[in-house]
Order: C-alpha cells, then sequence, then structure tokens
C-alpha cells in the first residue's frame, strides 16, 4: 500500500484544498491528520459511518478530603502543573510521579476521553478523520489512531493508496504524519516564511529518509521568490510538481463546499497534471531527496 | 502587558499581525512558533544564543539493574522497554517527568540532559526573542515554557503563536492578558476559529478578533462573531501590495504610514480593556 503526506511546515499554503482534488482523482483512502484545526470535511462532507473514542495522555486528580497540602507533589512535578492550592491545571503531562510519591493517596491518575476517530464516506470515497476536544493535548498519538483507521479501511475497501492531509509545523502531529509514508508533498508559497518552512520541513522529511517533492501554490504572489524556490529544488535535485497561480476561484469553491476539480476546469486541468506526476513518482519510488 | 495573537487555521496572517503590532508599538517580540519560526524574517537583526533548551533523561547503570520491568512500566510515553539483556530507551518519546528513577529500586538510573532546542534573543527596533525546536524533535512545549521564562525581561509583549489548538497554542497564551484571534472569511477560517474561540474561553483569555484578507470570501466569519458577542477588532482588507510586502518580509506599517497609526490606536485600545 502506497501513503503520500500532504505538508508544508506553514500553514494555510493549500494543503487542504490541494488534498481535496486528489481526493476526486485517486482511488484512495483519505485520511484529515490535522487533527486540532481539520478542515477537510468542509469540502468533503463525510457521512460519518463509525466513531471510537481517543485517550490521549492521562490526567492527575486530585481527593482533596485526603490531600494534606504536604506539597510533595508540587516539588516533584516536572511541568509546573500543580499550583499552592494543589490544583491540577492543563499542562499536566499524566506521567505519574505526583501519584508515586503522594504520601496519602489523594492523587490518581484517571484515563480521560480527549476526543474522538471516525470512519466515514464521502462522494470521493473513504475517509478516516478525528475531532480532539477543546484544549485537549497530545494530537500525535491522535494522528496515529487516524493512520491506523485509514489503514483498515483501504484493506477494508481494497484501496492501495491513503492520502494524508498533514498538519503544520514539524512537530510531534507531523512526525506522527509523515512517519513510515512512502512520500510527501510539500505544498509552499513564495513568500520568505514559506521558503523558510519548507527548508525546516525538507529538512525533517530527510530527517525519517522521506523522498519530498514540491508544489509552489499562489507562484505569482511573488515571481522571484517563486524561482528561488525553484533553483532551491533543483540544487538539491527535489521534483517540483507543479505550480500553482493565486485565484479567488480556490476560496469561492470553498464557499460553495466543493473541491477546485468540480469547480474551476481550467485549474482542474492543472491539478490533474500535478497529480499524475506526483502519483507517478509514487509508484516509481523516484522523485527523491 | 501581554498580548497573544493565535489562530486555528494557519496562514491566515498571526506573523504578519504579531510583527507589525509589535513595530507600531515598539514592544518586545516573542516568536512561540518554534516549530516554524518567521519573525525574524521581517527584521534585520542579529540572532544570538541565550541557552539551549534541555530535558532530562535516564541513564542506566547495566551494572545495577535487574531488569526487574518497573521503570518501563511506569513509563507512559513508552519511552523504556525491558528486554531480556538490557533496557532500551528511546530519547524522542521521553517527557523528562524523572518518575523511572524515582521509581527504581535499584537506584539504577540517574539523569543526563539532551538538547531539543534553543532560545535566541535579538535587538533592533524592538527586543525579539525566540525558540527553536531542532529537526527531529517531536516536543515543543518545553521550548515555548523556556522562551516564556524571558518575559519577566520585558514590560509589554507581543507573542505570535503556533497554528493549532492543541497543547503548543495553549502552553503559548495562557497567562496572557489578552488573546487576538486572527481568522480569514473563509468556511476553513471560521471553522478554525470556532475552535480556537473554544480554548480562550476555557482557558479564560480575553480575546477579540481581527480578520485578516477581508473581503475574499464571505461573511459569516462577521455573522458568527456578532452572534456570540465577539469582538471583532480590526479588519485587514485582502491586498496584493500588503500580500506583496508580507512576501518579501518587509513590515507593511512601516511602508503604509495609517496601518501603523492603526496598530497604535489598536494596541491602546487593548490596553484599556484589560
Amino acid at each position: 500500500m502506497k501513503q503520500l503526506a500532504v505538508i508544508s511546515g506553514k500553514g494555510g499554503t493549500g494543503k487542504t484544498s490541494i488534498v481535496a482534488s486528489f481526493a476526486f482523482l485517486a482511488d484512495a483512502v483519505i485520511a484529515d491528520c490535522d487533527v486540532d484545526a481539520p478542515d477537510l470535511h468542509i469540502l468533503l462532507k463525510p457521512e460519518i459511518k463509525e466513531r471510537k473514542e481517543y485517550s490521549g495522555l492521562k490526567i492527575a486528580v486530585v481527593d482533596h478530603k485526603k490531600c494534606i497540602h504536604c506539597g510533595k507533589c508540587r516539588e516533584y512535578c516536572r511541568f509546573d502543573a500543580i499550583d499552592e492550592d494543589i490544583n491540577i491545571n492543563e499542562s499536566c503531562e499524566g506521567c505519574g510521579v505526583c501519584e508515586y510519591v503522594c504520601p496519602t493517596n489523594a492523587i490518581v491518575l484517571k484515563q480521560r476521553k480527549s476526543g474522538e476517530v471516525f470512519s466515514s464516506m464521502t462522494k470521493f470515497g473513504p475517509m478516516a478523520h478525528a475531532l480532539l476536544y477543546t484544549a485537549e493535548e497530545t494530537s500525535g498519538k491522535l494522528v496515529t489512531m487516524v493512520r491506523n483507521e485509514a489503514r483498515q479501511l483501504a484493506e477494508k475497501c481494497g484501496k492501495d493508496m491513503i492520502i494524508i492531509d498533514g498538519p503544520p509545523g514539524i512537530g510531534c502531529p507531523v512526525i506522527a504524519a509523515i512517519s513510515g509514508a512512502n512520500a510527501v508533498l510539500i505544498i509552499t508559497e513564495p513568500t520568505v516564511s514559506g521558503i523558510h518552512d519548507m527548508e525546516r520541513v525538507l529538512q525533517v522529511a530527510n530527517h525519517f529518509g522521506i523522498n519530498a517533492m514540491v508544489c509552489i501554490n499562489k507562484y505569482d504572489v511573488n515571481k522571484e521568490k517563486a524561482e528561488e524556490i525553484e533553483k532551491y529544488c533543483n540544487e538539491r535535485e527535489i521534483e517540483i510538481v507543479g505550480k500553482i497561480p493565486f485565484s479567488k476561484k480556490f476560496t469561492e469553491a470553498m464557499v460553495h463546499g466543493l473541491s477546485i476539480m468540480e469547480y474551476d476546469e481550467k485549474l482542474a486541468g492543472l491539478i490533474k497534471k500535478i497529480w499524475e506526476k506526483v502519483s507517478l513518482t509514487l509508484e516509481n519510488g523516484k522523485g527523491n531527496i | 502587558m501581554k498580548v497573544a495573537v493565535a489562530s486555528g487555521k494557519g496562514g491566515t496572517g498571526k506573523t504578519a499581525i504579531a510583527t507589525n503590532l509589535a513595530v507600531s508599538n515598539n514592544v518586545a517580540l516573542f516568536d512561540c512558533d518554534v516549530e516554524e519560526p518567521n519573525d525574524h524574517l521581517f527584521f534585520d537583526m542579529k540572532l544570538q544564543k541565550v541557552e539551549d533548551v534541555n530535558l532530562k533523561i535516564p541513564i542506566i547503570d547495566e551494572r545495577k539493574c535487574t531488569l526487574c520491568g518497573k521503570c518501563s512500566e511506569f513509563c507512559q510515553y513508552n519511552a523504556l522497554a525491558t528486554l531480556p539483556s538490557h533496557v532500551l530507551f528511546f530519547p524522542e518519546l521521553c517527557h523528562g517527568c524523572g518518575g523511572c528513577k524515582l521509581i527504581c529500586p535499584e537506584e539504577a538510573i540517574h539523569e543526563g540532559e539532551r538538547s531539543i532546542g534553543v532560545i535566541e534573543r535579538g535587538e533592533n527596533e524592538i527586543v525579539f526573542y525566540r525558540g527553536v525546536l531542532n529537526v527531529g524533535e517531536a516536543m515543543a512545549t518545553p521550548i515555548i515554557k523556556a522562551l516564556k521564562k524571558k518575559l519577566k525581561a520585558v514590560e509589554h509583549a507581543i507573542l505570535d503563536s503556533p497554528p493549532g489548538n492543541a497543547c503548543p497554542m495553549i502552553e503559548t497564551i495562557k497567562d496572557a492578558d489578552y488573546c487576538i484571534l486572527v481568522t480569514e472569511p473563509t468556511p476553513f477560517g471560521l471553522h478554525d476559529l470556532k475552535l480556537a474561540v473554544d480554548v480562550v474561553k476555557k482557558m479564560n483569555v480575553p480575546f477579540g478578533v481581527i480578520i485578516n484578507k477581508d473581503g475574499i470570501g464571505d461573511k459569516e466569519v462577521e455573522n458568527y462573531c456578532k452572534k456570540e458577542g465577539i469582538d471583532i477588532i480590526t479588519k485587514v482588507p485582502y491586498s496584493r501590495k500588503i500580500a506583496s510586502l508580507y512576501s518579501q518580509g518587509k513590515l507593511f506599517a512601516l511602508e503604509m504610514k495609517e496601518w501603523d497609526e492603526k496598530f497604535q490606536e489598536l494596541f491602546a485600545a487593548i490596553e484599556e480593556k484589560i
């Protein structure tokens, strides 16, 4: 089974719009792994078939009747998660040290429900996605659960490919979204931030030994910077799969709840060419850093 | 006064608002987007390393270890695995809680340190601090925590938050006096704004909304804010000129006088609110 992760480093470069178009073109399972700000469902309108509960890290809970305010838990907590009145705050990482050091057993670690994972059907095929509850942490673990769900869906539906809509950044959710993928497609934009973030996320892909391709979105916002990106990639033999012009049509399509494939013929043709290149590289394993 | 600039969705313009707001009001800027820090690209300044951000890690003395398995059983992060011949340690999974050292009955564990990133400082038009997570590292939160300790050095500060609504964003905005949520008038912008509003409300941080790229999508963000009684503190229209200045790494408040004044008024208005 082939897995492609679409990432960007910088947010807002167009990952989700492009993944929605790939969903239209590919015979694949789609996984929305941007779990703390998921948007893909707005375009794909999934019908939820199955839900699973997600438990993130445990959390320490204090029984104030048993607490003698000795302060040992506070002294040993490395995360500044316990205040003077021995209340646990959102910095708790569920390590269990406070439970261990408490002399009166006033603290216990408890499992909590932190979100849900969905197995769904969309107009373009099966989709795995998730909901992280408000102010819950550990989204990397939830990303892994969405990818497992996608794998099961692919087996069940006889699909040979998973396309992952990744989160921005380079930290734990991104690592969880790309590890074990056959290739990443980096969507960048010709701005100083876009270039800077593309370089960092390329280093991450390299670090984990994953082939990377680049697509320049909104390339005509700053053609000089777009050339800079091309030069950067050419020097490193990174495949550029396409350049997409800035167009209000993407926003218009979004407002209508549609992918660009269903909304604008010219842009649809361009994205189709990009997808052909991506799928060829994915198939042959060329492309490369 | 500490003002955090956040958003659920990435690419709505946090960095543009945070950098321009800081320069117009001559206040310190903290780049808390430690995974992809960009604020420095808009200033001509030399950055100097202030410190390494280290996490504590266990070091196991194999001569003392009896392979009892208590440490790996205690570890909530699966960073330790007890094998028949030795204990295997996965540094990227370790949160540095120190629990394994406490629980080891043989006192076979002591602690060392490993660096996961750095804190840097620069000064030019403004005082600037940023944190940078090393490539390949997973945990952004300890860097943001270390960065926020430097807030003591300044009176006022703008904190540029990472995107999303999970741990790194929460760590940035908690204890802020005010949070600006930057959004764009599109269905994606609205959806992620609602998630971000839930977070700031739960954290009890006073907040207002800036609609960036106003005019590109629809009116739903505005309708939502009105219905919920949320302050729209300003709107920045979509403009090719602003987009182009941003793409070159230029601050539009310095190039467009009217925006310099607007950002000063905005900061004064926030000061008055809290």
